[in-house]
């Protein structure tokens, strides 16, 4: 494997350098029908799970078949992705901010032939490559993170819980039968690079064990005020350590008893690990949403405090995801989010009904925002 | 034969989701037989290593990658994550194995020449293994060496004319939702504002001078699609002024049943039959406010107290559209939890025109006032939010110059502790003792 040079000098590095060109425009990348009806399109339609019509107003049409796809994927996948968007749809596709991939054809006589194409692929495995599905009052692809695939702090693999969970709820990816659309997202650490604090359901890798200390290196390897100053709960303070060999260093001390377990230290300070077998594993958050449809976006609540990992397939999250579901789709009313149902019949009666164990975990201890969500009233229901 | 036996990992290959071991496998294959003849510039196992890891994560259940690594490009301190493996020995495919943000198309639309010539350079010179794409937006190049960086964004810039998103405490890469393009609720142009903005801000995306990271998100409409509101220390939020345009005819479409008027645009056509639709029970009932009614086949709203929550519209889209003034809502200060706790973003303009004509120029304004206060006042690593609840509402408003509104609050103060200003009580706060005794006796 010979060195091939790009035309880069590594001994001249600003020779004919470009910089601060921002990302390509993005309407070098339309499709013909969408460049000349963008802005003035009249209504969309979904036909069935996984294809929508969009009608504008010169009665021109666009047909949309949206299909699910691991966020990790290869270039392997991503050529044959481009051999479908070259037979079918021009040469043109796009991604939804939900990893889904959505080809469009200008007529309704392309969508069959497309559809079927699809349908037809799957991999080595069995799994389909291109699932159709994920629109209206369903279930759509999960958005994610990286975990043990690439990433230092997660307390859970991302795409594994994920393959597990969309193969547990693949039903309703292909249906939209509940009361409105559900929105399920993981995040394989609190730092939640994916953000899924507002999510119908969401899936949260934690850690529940205080970071270690590697004394012999802390100070070699950090910044020791950065280390103290990155703890929100101010367990962290400067220590002097003696190791075993006698030598004294400076490190510093964890007060174990106010760890949350966030992991911001370890950011901060790579000789402060919180990784653990035991010690971590998965917490389910559910109710929230992030639309401003009728009630106001909303934070996802802790609904199970712990599972624990279990590779590869997370039975106990899935059951517990695959419950919360059926036990949603079943009671709440059409267009109610599964926070809004849950708001309305009370949190007590929720877990009633899903069957959840509510332990102490449950009540919030953190900071002011706690006290709000104490009942302050008599009403309840027993 | 493959390199590591995966007998964990193998169990992720059954079920109908798209299974990203079979495609990691079907990669390392590819890399293995090499039938193209790439010249490859970083190990050609690195995909059957990457599996093997990953393995050894599954029987751990933990991660085996290091803490960072500061690796990146001349003159750029953000667009590259430095990744090492902690089992260098066992796993040398992927003993370095950097990830690259590349700066997505707003609207993530793509033609498969622009994806091919991003895969060609990705094949030849890193793992060929992406995410399509990051949470934040960006399309991720998961896994190369350090040498492959200066050569990798050489060829982006020269041949692809694409440059890297953001990473740590910058400006990350605005993201959007694909707004008017292929949407009749979009309130403005989310992917232009969007690219503007790229473009305009390019030196606070390359070059990390802020206390922490920034984020700006682009929703077209209240619906929210790319989750400004909850995620973005900006987050413009497509909304309009005026009344909501009504079809009456289509209305009645819909309250007739037409099988054309599907409610909510056939979202609800699944396994389950929810019966016929009922404009009073899922659409004037389910409407927060209570300002609509339907009489004599007439469908009547009361704007003046409409909230804009999308619901109507979202269940009738062939009946009502939103307004004809529109423009954005600009939120600020949401983020994830980290640190103390999860934040969702506040009101601060209720309407703002989204002008491309003068480049946004009211935007850009409100960003620059915001960003000087932030970057004056914030401790290192504090988003804006965490500043705003640390100074106060109050003083955002100082800063941007702007009016206090009782939209900017969901009820006012429950406790009387203002803060007054010396400005604003008579005769100021200096007062003389002697003054008030010969009054008053001790």
């Amino acid at each position: 494997m010979a060195f091939i040079s790009s035309g880069y000098n590594p001994d001249k590095p600003m020779e004919n350098r470009i910089t601060d060109i921002g990302p390509r425009k993005f309407d070098e990348f339309y499709p013909a029908v969408i460049a000349k009806n963008k802005g003035k399109w009249a209504y969309h339609e979904i036909l069935e799970p996984g294809v929508l019509v969009h009608v504008a107003e010169s009665g021109d049409e666009v047909y949309t078949v949206r299909v699910g796809g691991a966020r990790f994927m290869s270039t392997t996948h991503i050529e044959e992705i481009c051999q479908i968007a070259d037979k079918h749809c021009d040469g043109h596709l796009r991604f939804t901010t939900r990893n889904n991939i959505e080809f469009m054809v200008d007529s309704k006589d392309k969508l069959e032939p497309l559809k079927n194409d699809l349908k037809s692929r799957k991999f080595a495995g069995g799994s389909f490559k291109f699932p159709i599905g994920g629109t209206g009052a369903g279930i759509t692809n999960i958005v994610h993170t990286q975990g043990w695939i690439h990433c230092h702090t997660p307390a859970t693999d991302a795409s594994g819980t994920v393959k597990a969970t969309m193969d547990a709820l693949f039903d309703d990816f292909q249906d939209m039968r509940l009361p409105a659309h559900l929105r399920v997202s993981m995040a394989c650490c609190l730092n939640m690079c994916g953000a899924v604090h507002c999510s119908d359901i969401a899936i949260l890798g934690y850690h529940r064990k205080p970071p270690m200390i590697d004394h012999e290196y802390l100070d070699k390897m950090c910044e020791l005020p950065l280390a103290v100053a990155a703890c929100p709960t101010s367990a962290i303070k400067p220590a002097k350590v003696k190791l075993e060999d006698g030598t004294e260093v400076k490190s510093v001390a964890v007060n174990n008893g106010r760890c949350m377990f966030c992991g911001n230290c370890y950011t901060m300070c790579p000789s402060m690990p919180l990784a653990d077998a035991e010690g971590d594993g998965i917490v389910l958050m559910a109710g929230g949403k992030i639309s401003n449809t009728r009630s106001m976006p909303k934070f996802s609540k802790v609904v199970v405090a712990f599972i624990p990992n279990e590779m590869p397939r997370w039975p106990t999250m899935t059951d517990t995801i695959k419950r919360m579901v059926e036990t949603y789709a079943k009671n709440a009313n059409k267009y109610e989010r599964f926070g809004e149902w849950a708001d309305r019949i009370g949190w007590e009666k929720f877990f009633d009904l899903c069957e959840l164990d509510f332990t102490h975990h449950l009540i919030d201890d953190f900071r002011q925002q706690a006290y709000s969500s104490w009942r302050q009233s008599s009403q309840f229901k027993f | 034969m493959a390199k590591h036996e995966t007998p964990l990992l193998d169990q992720l290959e059954s079920g109908p989701w798209p299974s990203f071991v079979s495609d990691l496998k079907q990669q390392a294959e590819v890399r293995a037989k090499n039938e193209a003849g790439i010249e490859f510039q970083i190990p050609q196992d690195c995909c059957e290593d990457l599996l093997g890891i990953l393995e050894l994560s599954y029987k751990h259940g933990r991660t085996h990658w290091k803490h960072g690594g500061i690796v990146g490009v001349f003159g750029y301190g953000g667009g590259v994550i430095g990744r090492y493996c902690d089992q260098p020995e066992m796993f040398p495919g992927v003993e370095a194995f950097h990830t690259l943000r590349v700066n997505q198309p707003a609207g993530k639309y793509y033609t498969t020449k622009y994806l091919r010539d991003i895969m060609d350079l990705w094949n030849r010179r890193g793992s060929g293994v992406t995410n399509m794409h990051g949470a934040t937006g960006d399309i991720i190049l998961l896994g190369t060496t350090t040498p492959q960086l200066e050569e990798i964004f050489w060829e982006l810039t020269h041949n692809l004319n694409q440059d890297l998103g953001g990473s740590g405490s910058n400006l990350r890469t605005p993201a959007d939702c694909l707004g008017q393009s292929r949407c009749e609720y979009a309130c403005y142009d989310t992917q232009d504002l969007c690219h503007f903005l790229t473009n305009e801000y390019q030196d606070e995306l390359h070059r990390p001078a802020f206390p922490y990271k920034f984020k700006f998100k682009f929703d077209g409409c209240p619906n929210c699609c790319v989750a400004s509101i909850a995620r973005s220390d900006m987050s413009f939020i497509g909304t309009w002024k005026d009344d909501i345009q009504i079809d009456q005819d289509a209305v009645n479409k819909y309250v007739e049943n037409d099988p054309a008027y599907p409610p909510e645009a056939g979202a609800h056509r699944g396994s389950r039959d929810w019966g016929e639709f009922d404009i009073e029970k899922e659409v004037l009932d389910l409407c927060p406010t209570h300002c609509m009614k339907f009489e004599n086949k007439k469908l009547f709203i009361d704007d003046a107290n409409c909230t804009r929550c999308m619901h109507c519209i979202n269940v009738m889209p062939r009946a009502l559209k939103p307004g004809k003034e529109k423009g954005c809502s600009i939120l600020v200060g949401a983020k994830a939890p980290i640190l103390d706790g999860a934040q969702m973003a506040s009101l601060l303009v209720p309407f703002m025109p989204v002008n491309a004509e003068n480049d946004y120029e009211e935007i850009t304004d409100l960003i620059d006032k915001i960003w000087d206060w932030w970057m004056e006042e914030a401790k290192n690593r504090e988003r804006l939010g965490e500043l705003l609840k640390r100074q106060g509402f109050q003083k955002l408003l100082e800063v941007t110059e702007l009016e206090a509104l009782p939209q900017h609050v969901q009820y006012p103060r429950e406790n009387p502790y203002v803060f007054w200003r010396e400005d604003e009580v008579p005769g100021g706060f200096t007062r003389d003792i002697k003054e008030f005794r010969k009054f008053h006796q001790r």
